[in-house]
């Protein structure tokens, strides 16, 4: 099933960072699945107990299924400072679900994650590839909305 | 010879090779730096820091487990600094720690509770600060408790790096750090193979067996139930430590006595199904070198072998003997031959095994396990079990006469003993087959090439036998799956070539398994194991074609060995599993 992804790569240690990223990547649930580990594991000869070592240290990895939107909200202190708490609350209010949470529709998850380098324009999040900053809790409506709009 | 390097702890002058670690240099000048993650059979990962010394001239501290000396080295044990900073640990360690001592199958021997009392801490200084999680006991053979975990990365290790199972891994990190089982499915649905060695390092409860006490006293206490009981070869070399008693005698007499004091109805022996093993192992050898069946043969005795085996290796299957475990063995003729014999129901018979062993609950419950039209074995205690049975029956077990086991099942030979140690089972399945293709005993019944510690052990010997001539016979022993691990590969890869290979799950053989006491080291497993060969010698009969209530046994009952009803009821199979889940996905061999 990820043979066209892992021929990409020499079945070395080494590449198993990319490879994760490709094959996340690949899943429209956002996530690595038991039979990627297992292919992954058989291909780079390492055991499906190390590849979780390595998912469950990096938080953009997840090997449970994710909304087809992960929302990464900043949660260092400048975007603290800038009222990130506020952002954090809307989208709670607007997606119903807490961090670490998937929406039923399988639509957003919501996660936190550590600096993203762009504190000038603190509060700032991810939706999957995307930046978006100087974040205000009416922007972040608008955001969720057209995403929403646009998955109907 | 590496260098020898001299440096003082706490002043005092000591000498030691080059490479060695300050805690060993400390212990040659007699002075012992408090550990917790430390075990000496393990790789030093310092990860708890309380071993954490002062090094005149350096800044901060060092860890003593994982630094080695060098010449001129002034090391500092102890100072104000280091009992706050060690106290300090302890407080955030214990913080993180479901403190349960009272009912907690540590107490007395944690090293955690040592610690913290050595050290004084207050255990209200840290508020607690983990959210409670739920106790993984799904598994038949382990619990694993992860709010006693401290992390300290002992099973781990053991489980990675010793038995190459993998069952267990670090999720997360820093603060949120933990360890679980891969993709957090729990023990039941990972690659476990139920060996248990992480039961006997984790130093805190938080990894123990599933208990069947309860069960066993419910049996026992229950008038309609015939409580038939059977102890390994192993328990035998263990229980003298755990009473208070000469650990390197075997204790024999008074454990049926305890056992009957208990209230078991029927009081065997493992040994004489360790014996009867070897009737049908040896034979099945016998016949596929005779056959030119699949050599090497490899031996099935120990569960926690063949579930790694029908996890990474199921392709050498038909490699491995289909002769039951001892355990099974014996459960399966308590509710035949022995019902048939005494007339008794099989369905109100309880059958209870003594076992050092965590896998064997894994293997009482594996569904195949049911020849006898039942369970064939009902519940599994192991070793820490029945001692805690003992005590809290009060039972003075120190002072118990010498009784002897029961008619029928209870009577073994130095064989049979010898089954708990790393190369027991091949230096009796020798010792038979010998007699059986030469027509007389060995010359020196001890082998001692197949015998002692050591990882990997092999062996050639000339049999002269009456049809084939002259057969040189290879032989190879391993303990520990990580040694299993290669010598399978060497086997897949035709590397090389064996007629026979012994393969325990547990480093030191069965007197090192994973229900043994808490902490057993390789120093304690050799010791049990030396104990059972000084029994063997001792005893009036050491091969197992010399153990007359076997012989009865197949007079009465199995007719002779791997006959028909012997396979029916002394023979398994086995299955392919999946490596992520450990769950049986086909079969690969077959009942014949």
């Amino acid at each position: 099933m990820y043979k066209k992804i892992l021929e990409k790569y020499e079945p070395k240690k080494e590449n198993l960072i990319s490879i994760l990223h490709d094959v996340q990547d690949s899943n429209e649930q956002n996530y690595i699945s038991d039979d990627a580990v297992w292919e992954i594991s058989q291909y780079l000869n390492i055991t499906p107990s190390h590849i979780h070592g390595v998912i469950s240290f990096y938080s953009m990895f997840s090997f449970k299924p994710r909304g087809k939107n992960v929302i990464r909200l900043c949660e260092s202190p400048p975007c603290f400072l800038r009222g990130s708490e506020n952002i954090l609350a809307k989208l709670r209010q607007l997606l119903g679900i807490k961090i670490g949470e998937t929406t039923e529709d399988g639509l957003f998850t919501l996660e936190l994650t550590a600096c993203l380098g762009v504190c000038g324009n603190a509060p700032v999040m991810m939706i999957n590839e995307d930046v978006f900053g100087d974040l205000t809790e009416k922007r972040v409506e608008q955001i969720i909305e057209n995403i929403r709009r646009r998955a109907k | 010879m590496a260098k020898q390097l001299k440096l003082w702890i706490d002043n005092v002058e000591v000498e030691v090779p080059a490479g060695t670690s300050i805690l060993d240099a400390a212990k040659k000048a007699g002075k012992y730096i408090p550990t917790l993650c430390y075990h000496e059979d393990l790789r030093a990962t310092a990860n708890c820091g309380i071993c954490v010394v002062e090094i005149e001239g350096q800044n901060g501290t060092k860890r003593a487990c994982s630094t080695a000396v060098w010449e001129g080295m002034k090391v500092r044990t102890n100072s104000k600094k280091l009992r706050e900073l060690r106290r300090t640990l302890l407080e955030m360690i214990l913080a993180d720690h479901e403190v349960e001592c009272p009912t907690c199958e540590q107490n007395n021997r944690c090293q955690l509770q040592d610690l913290a009392y050595l050290f004084g801490v207050d255990e209200k200084n840290m508020p607690k600060v983990r959210k409670p999680q739920p106790v993984d006991d799904d598994s038949f053979a382990i619990v694993r408790d992860p709010n006693k975990c401290i992390s300290c990365g002992r099973c781990l290790i053991v489980c990675q790096e010793v038995q190459t199972v993998h069952a267990l891994t670090i999720d997360g990190r820093g603060f949120e750090g933990k360890i679980t089982t891969p993709f957090d499915k729990g023990m039941l649905d990972s690659p476990c193979v139920n060996c248990g060695q992480c039961t006997v390092y984790c130093p805190v409860g938080a990894l123990k067996e599933k208990s069947h006490v309860e069960q066993v006293w419910d049996a026992l206490l229950d008038d309609e139930k015939y409580v038939v009981v059977q102890e390994a070869p192993a328990i035998r070399a263990t229980l003298g430590e755990e009473f208070g008693m000469d650990p390197e005698k075997v204790t024999v007499g008074k454990m049926y006595a305890a056992l009957r004091r208990l209230g078991f109805d029927r009081v065997f022996d493992t040994n004489f199904s360790a014996d009867l093993t070897i009737m049908e192992e040896g034979t099945e050898l016998i016949t596929r070198l005779k056959e030119g069946g699949k050599l090497p043969l490899i031996t099935s005795c120990s569960p926690g072998w063949i579930k790694f085996m029908e996890t990474y290796f199921p392709d050498l299957a038909e490699n491995v003997s289909t002769c039951k475990s001892p355990q099974q063995m014996f459960g399966t003729l308590v509710k035949t031959y022995f019902a048939d014999k005494e007339y008794l129901n099989p369905a109100k018979i309880c059958s209870v095994s003594i076992m050092p062993c965590t896998a064997k609950k894994f293997e009482a419950n594996r569904p195949e396990m049911r020849d006898s039209g039942f369970q064939d074995v009902d519940y599994v205690l192991t070793t820490r079990e029945f001692v805690r049975m003992v005590n809290e029956a009060g039972i003075d077990f120190k002072n118990l006469p010498e009784e002897k086991a029961d008619d029928l099942m209870g009577q073994y030979t130095g064989a049979g003993t010898i089954f708990g140690a790393t190369g027991g089972v091949m230096e009796a399945a020798i010792r038979t087959a010998y007699y059986v293709l030469v027509g007389k005993e060995l010359d020196n019944l001890d082998i001692q090439a197949v015998r002692g510690i050591t990882g990997i052990k092999e062996a050639s010997l000339t049999v002269p036998t009456k049809e084939l001539g002259d057969v040189e016979l290879n032989v190879c022993v391993a303990h520990g799956l990580g040694n299993a691990r290669k010598v399978m590969e060497w086997i897949q890869s035709g590397e090389k070539n064996y007629h026979f290979v012994e393969i325990m799950a547990c480093p030191g053989g069965c007197v090192g398994g994973g229900g043994q006491p808490y902490g057993s080291s390789i120093a304690d497993r050799a010791r049990r194991g030396l104990s059972l060969y000084k029994e063997d010698k001792d005893l009036p009969a050491r091969c197992s074609h010399q153990n007359e209530d076997v012989m009865k046994c197949y007079r009465d009952f199995l007719d002779a060995p791997n006959s028909e009803k012997a396979h029916k009821l002394l023979h398994t199979y086995y299955f392919e599993r999946n490596a992520m889940s450990g769950e049986a996905t086909k079969e690969v061999t077959h009942k014949h």
